[in-house]
């Protein structure tokens, strides 16, 4: 399986999603947002950082950069695009994903582990887990907060939409605790924090058993493997 | 309540990388009638109890020491609204 990796200007975690990638057993394929070219990958990463200097709002230019046309129509076709921070804000942008991001409640960067707990493990990107499976995993942002009117926040909820929420406290103020989404057919999943920074024992989160031997974020890369395998 | 609108812009001569990154897309996005763009800030100022000469006076000077740096950025223009918008 060969999952793209597409890097804007200003992306900075493209390499480390690369890395998660192949750890998972797939082979990661960068790809530029400035071609118009998918290079036939079977799936999509959006990468984290600070695309286009995140000038006008926060993946706002990203949106709208010529590689996202390709994007949007895989995504409607039905290919497994994961939006991690930045890479959420741009699905946001991108409308492939409901709602917006803002500014945390607190006016600070955040950067900690993070627990979460999986509401869909269903999903293209999920489905190693268990519904209700508790992970922690990196969280790094300036603009996490994610916002949405009341009736978009019920219809998430109902149709099961809410693919994380944040655990033991809520880090950035978002509304009823949403640290990412699914569409509905599952394929396309934003979230704020970041599954390819815990995929090696040695460079993940703490865990009870020892430093920095949290994995947690592999399942994410072995999931889309998992629905690409049951498809064939 | 009176609001007290200051706008500031980015000095022209000088680079603008949030209006040049719009520019770009606006370009990309084929509206090539639009040749540049500018980003500037619209700052509102709420006002507890009535806009006197010297409320006003006071909102100049911090509109020149505060609110913009006269190295980068004019305040283009302070006005006076009625009510609050949002």
């Amino acid at each position: 399986m060969r999952v793209g990796v597409i890097t804007f200007p200003g992306s900075l975690d493209d390499r480390d999603a690369q890395r998660a990638i192949r750890l998972a057993g797939a082979e990661p394929v960068a790809l530029w947002h400035g071609e118009h070219d998918l290079h036939g990958v079977d799936a999509i990463v959006l990468p984290g950082g600070f695309s286009y200097g995140d000038y006008l709002r926060c993946g706002a230019i990203a949106a709208r950069s010529p590689i996202m046309a390709e994007v949007i129509d895989a995504a409607n076709a039905g290919m497994p695009v994961l939006g991690i921070c930045n890479g959420f804000q741009i699905l946001v942008e991108s409308h492939l994903l409901p709602g917006g991001l803002i500014h945390n409640d607190h006016g600070n960067f955040i950067c900690r582990d993070q627990k979460l707990r999986v509401e869909n493990a269903s999903t293209a990107w999920t489905n190693a887990f268990t519904d209700g499976q508790e992970i922690t995993i990196p969280l790094k942002n300036g603009e996490g907060g994610y916002i949405a009117n009341d009736e978009t926040l019920d219809r998430l909820e109902g149709e099961g939409l809410v693919a994380f929420r944040y655990l033991d406290g809520n880090p950035n103020g978002s509304l009823r605790d949403i640290a990412g989404l699914t569409n509905a057919r599952g394929n396309v999943v934003g979230l704020m924090p970041h599954p390819e920074h815990a995929v090696e024992p040695g460079f993940g989160p703490d865990t009870d058993i020892a430093m920095r031997s949290g994995i947690d974020g592999l399942a994410f890369f072995r999931s889309v493997l998992e629905s690409s395998l049951s498809r064939a | 309540m009176p609001i007290i609108v200051v706008e500031v812009m980015p000095k022209p001569e000088l680079l603008d990388p949030a209006g040049k990154a719009v520019a770009g897309t606006l370009n990309r996005l084929g509206k090539g009638e639009f040749s540049g763009v500018r980003i500037g800030k619209r700052i509102e100022l709420h006002v507890d109890g009535d806009v006197t000469d010297a409320v006003l006076a006071d909102v100049r000077e911090l509109a020149d020491e505060l609110l913009s740096n006269s190295v980068i950025e004019d305040v283009v223009s302070i006005t006076v609204a009625d009510e609050v918008t949002a």
